[in-house]
């Protein structure tokens, strides 16, 4: 019992300061990506046929991103003769729906929260039942770890429970393998109305690495609405804290974040 | 060990296929069971189709005492007389084999699909009826203990923590646990099937995500592959980052693990510790690369980030922070009577049920038996600095949490050393095309075991073929023998002992 009090003391108070400050992250986090559009020509495609997952496009505009396949290898980066691209500290990736994930370099929009009804039915108290749906176990370590004493989820009311029924939503990893599509419908049914989809990471969002395998159904919207998209392959555990609390309005309204960092 | 029946070849080596020894089926089966009664171990077996309709079978057979890996061919039709009778560790290949290829084992015992997924080749009529080929996952015969007050238990696919899916069948009389049958392929997603004809773009990320908790196990059984191919050398330094990572992948799980297995016995201080701790190891990964799970860290050829003075400096002084409270952390476990109480004398697996099954890893170790692939088979950085196998004779919980301690100590030291005394050079180098018409055979000691993968070329020097074998292919048996004679309410405490990977056997 001394030994367990003496490991108490030791181990001391380790919950972050987040969302009161802003989280530190290693220098070599890559998050938003930024493009020099005045560095790229937008003629020589060599960032397209280096993304892993075609998640970049380019066009008389100049070059867009789909956030919603895009893995964070930064191989673009590595590729664009120019230096055009590089990947910045902004973590704040989630976003409510699947058109806004496509992003053209200029300013980046936060997720908006539930409406004013939503928010008084989950604001305080947000019950979620985590399926994976052949995610490969790193988006869903990092979202158990949001219960480790560090995030301490529970202060924002956000729980993950044993039961579909017990639940207000899902939270969804992995690109949902046809070995797995009915086990979520049959879950997502058993949550009670109104209920919350949430999808979490490339794979959920888009298929990731596996988008078109026949073994897959490309992420989670080809089977169920989803209401909060949070990108990242697999999204640092303050993204999809961030997210979180973004749709339940608990985080300040979205202004212009800072850029370039 | 190289004979007319097999060839003898390194951990880390490629050979043209030409040089394997094709045997009868007669002949490959006698020498197959003849060398794993010997001692030795299958590592990978699996077939390889052929233009004639016919399939390949290949087996890798790993020695460790002498650190050989043989390699051995047969061809086969629509059928064959299976090893498993003879030669237990063949079952789960055996299922394999037969759902992948449509080749029928027969006299195997218990022939059904492990993922359940549309054989790789249309003409193929499965190694069962149509009917059983196109049933959902977990929709199968299941063993069945009949009598009085005898009852099943089913578990998943969705379960109640955040893990990965997967269906447990148990057969109980009361509390107790006759028998356990688990039945995977919920997370099926076709990694073999699209690594053909590779590599692609994509081909790196997809085995950094074959299983997302061993990122730098996958890349490094690949890269090193891939560079066997191309017959490519590695600079030193690069060597040992992917050594530091390797390392610091079994730290975070490791660390987790413990954790984990003191929050399923209701230990909740070393629980709360080392959910936080895991995350220490985490960022220090990320501290090397910007990922927490080593994606895109290693590379064909290398690494693609370099470690200067100062990160060095950075990650020694968070390395000691983190295991110095992991000491205190994990401390409490050994020294309370109730968590001993739990963990002694649970989910024992006999030595002699993980020789015959073939498990290995930290499973395998905890059953008394130095299987290590850092030690055995060593490549890389392991060739040069080696790391103590640690193992325990019980088998149990408590074995399978202590080997994982013990270990802890010993890669913490490895990373300490290898950072305080990094090479100069680079840490990366060009790798060529691979050579055509080669099977490649790599191995490496992920942090649940060894991770094998197979790359057989094409005239082109494209992916024929390219298999993986995740340590929990192996080793989902033992978690199952584990169960046997236990309570029900232990499964989770046992299962976690084992932390399995759905993903990495699904592929």
């Amino acid at each position: 019992m001394l030994k367990a009090l003496r490991a108490r003391v030791l181990q001391g108070h380790r919950t972050t300061t987040f969302p009161r400050q802003e989280p530190s992250l290693p220098d070599r986090f890559r998050g938003l990506p930024a493009f020099d559009q005045t560095k790229c020509r937008g003629v020589c495609p060599q960032c397209v046929d280096a993304c892993p997952t075609d998640a970049i496009s380019m066009d008389a505009h100049g070059i867009r991103i789909d956030l919603g396949r895009c893995l964070f290898c930064t191989e673009c980066a590595d590729a664009c003769p120019e230096g055009a691209i590089r990947y910045t500290a902004e973590y704040r990736l989630a976003r409510r729906t699947r058109q806004d994930l496509i992003f053209a370099g200029r300013t980046w929009e936060l997720a908006e929260a539930l409406d004013a009804e939503s928010r008084r039915l989950f604001g305080r108290s947000l019950k979620l039942r985590q399926v994976s749906a052949g995610g490969c176990n790193g988006c869903e370590a990092d979202v158990n770890v949001l219960n480790t004493v560090v995030f301490d989820l529970g202060r924002f009311g956000i729980q993950f429970v044993a039961s579909p029924r017990h639940a207000d939503g899902l939270l969804i990893t992995g690109p949902v393998t046809r070995n797995m599509r009915r086990a979520l419908e049959k879950t997502y049914e058993a949550v009670p109305a109104p209920k919350l989809v949430i999808a979490v990471g490339a794979c959920a969002i888009s298929g990731g690495p596996y988008r078109d395998h026949e073994e897959v159904c490309n992420g989670a919207d080809a089977v169920l609405p989803v209401d909060l998209y949070i990108p990242g392959c697999p999204p640092h555990p303050f993204t999809i804290l961030d997210g979180l609390l973004r749709l339940l309005g608990k985080r300040e309204p979205a202004q212009s974040p800072e850029r370039n960092r | 060990m190289t004979d007319a029946v097999s060839l003898a070849v390194h951990n880390g080596s490629a050979v043209p296929l030409s040089e394997i020894p094709q045997l009868s089926v007669a002949e490959w089966r006698a020498h197959v069971i003849a060398s794993v009664a010997a001692g030795a171990r299958i590592a990978s077996y699996f077939g390889h189709p052929l233009a004639g309709g016919g399939v390949r079978l290949f087996a890798v057979l790993a020695h460790g005492d002498s650190g050989t890996l043989s390699l051995s061919a047969a061809e086969v039709g629509a059928n064959f007389q299976g090893l498993t009778p003879e030669c237990e560790q063949a079952h789960w290949f055996e299922r394999e084999l037969a759902e992948q290829w449509g080749v029928k084992p027969e006299g195997h015992p218990w022939l059904k699909p492990i993922r359940f997924h549309a054989p790789y080749r249309r003409s193929a009529q499965g190694g069962w009826s149509a009917a059983a080929a196109a049933a959902e996952p977990g929709v199968t015969d299941f063993f069945r203990v009949a009598g009085e007050e005898v009852h099943q238990v089913a578990v998943g696919p969705v379960h109640a923590g955040i893990i990965e899916p997967g269906h447990f069948r148990f057969q109980c009389h009361g509390e107790r646990v006759f028998h356990l049958e688990i039945a995977l392929g919920y997370q099926h997603r076709g990694i073999e099937r699209a690594l053909v004809g590779g590599p692609t773009k994509r081909t790196l990320h997809q085995l950094e995500t074959l299983a997302g908790d061993t990122s730098a196990g996958h890349d490094i059984a690949y890269c090193e592959a891939v560079e066997a191919l191309a017959g490519a050398r590695l600079p030193a330094r690069a060597e040992v980052v992917r050594g530091v990572a390797l390392e610091l992948e079994r730290l975070a799980n490791h660390t987790g693990d413990l954790g984990a297995l003191a929050g399923d016995v209701a230990y909740l201080p070393t629980a709360a510790y080392c959910g936080r701790i895991r995350g220490e190891f985490l960022n220090l990964t990320a501290g090397l690369c910007g990922s927490r799970f080593g994606r895109g860290l290693v590379r064909p050829g290398g690494v693609r980030f370099d470690v200067d003075c100062d990160r060095t400096a950075d990650l020694l002084t968070l390395l000691g922070r983190a295991c110095d409270d992991l000491n205190v952390a994990v401390s409490l476990l050994w020294d309370t009577p109730s968590v001993g109480a739990r963990f002694e004398r649970t989910g024992a697996v006999s030595r002699a049920d993980c020789e015959r099954l073939g498990l290995v890893g930290l499973a395998a170790r905890a059953c008394g038996l130095g299987r290590d692939v850092r030690h055995e088979f060593p490549s890389g950085i392991f060739r040069f600095v080696q790391i103590p196998t640690c193992t325990w004779n019980s088998g149990d919980v408590f074995a399978r949490a202590y080997v994982r301690w013990l270990e802890i100590g010993r890669s913490a030291a490895f990373v300490r050393e290898q950072l305080s005394a990094l090479p100069d050079g680079a840490v990366g180098a060009e790798v060529g095309a691979l050579a055509p018409n080669h099977l490649a055979v790599s191995l490496v000691e992920g942090w649940r075991g060894e991770i094998c993968h197979v790359a057989i070329t094409d005239a082109h020097g494209r992916f024929a073929q390219y298999k993986v074998v995740d340590p929990s292919f192996h080793n989902w048996m033992g978690l199952a023998l584990a169960l046997r004679g236990e309570e029900i309410s232990d499964f989770p405490l046992c299962n976690k002992s084992f932390n399995l990977s759905y993903c990495g056997h699904d592929l």
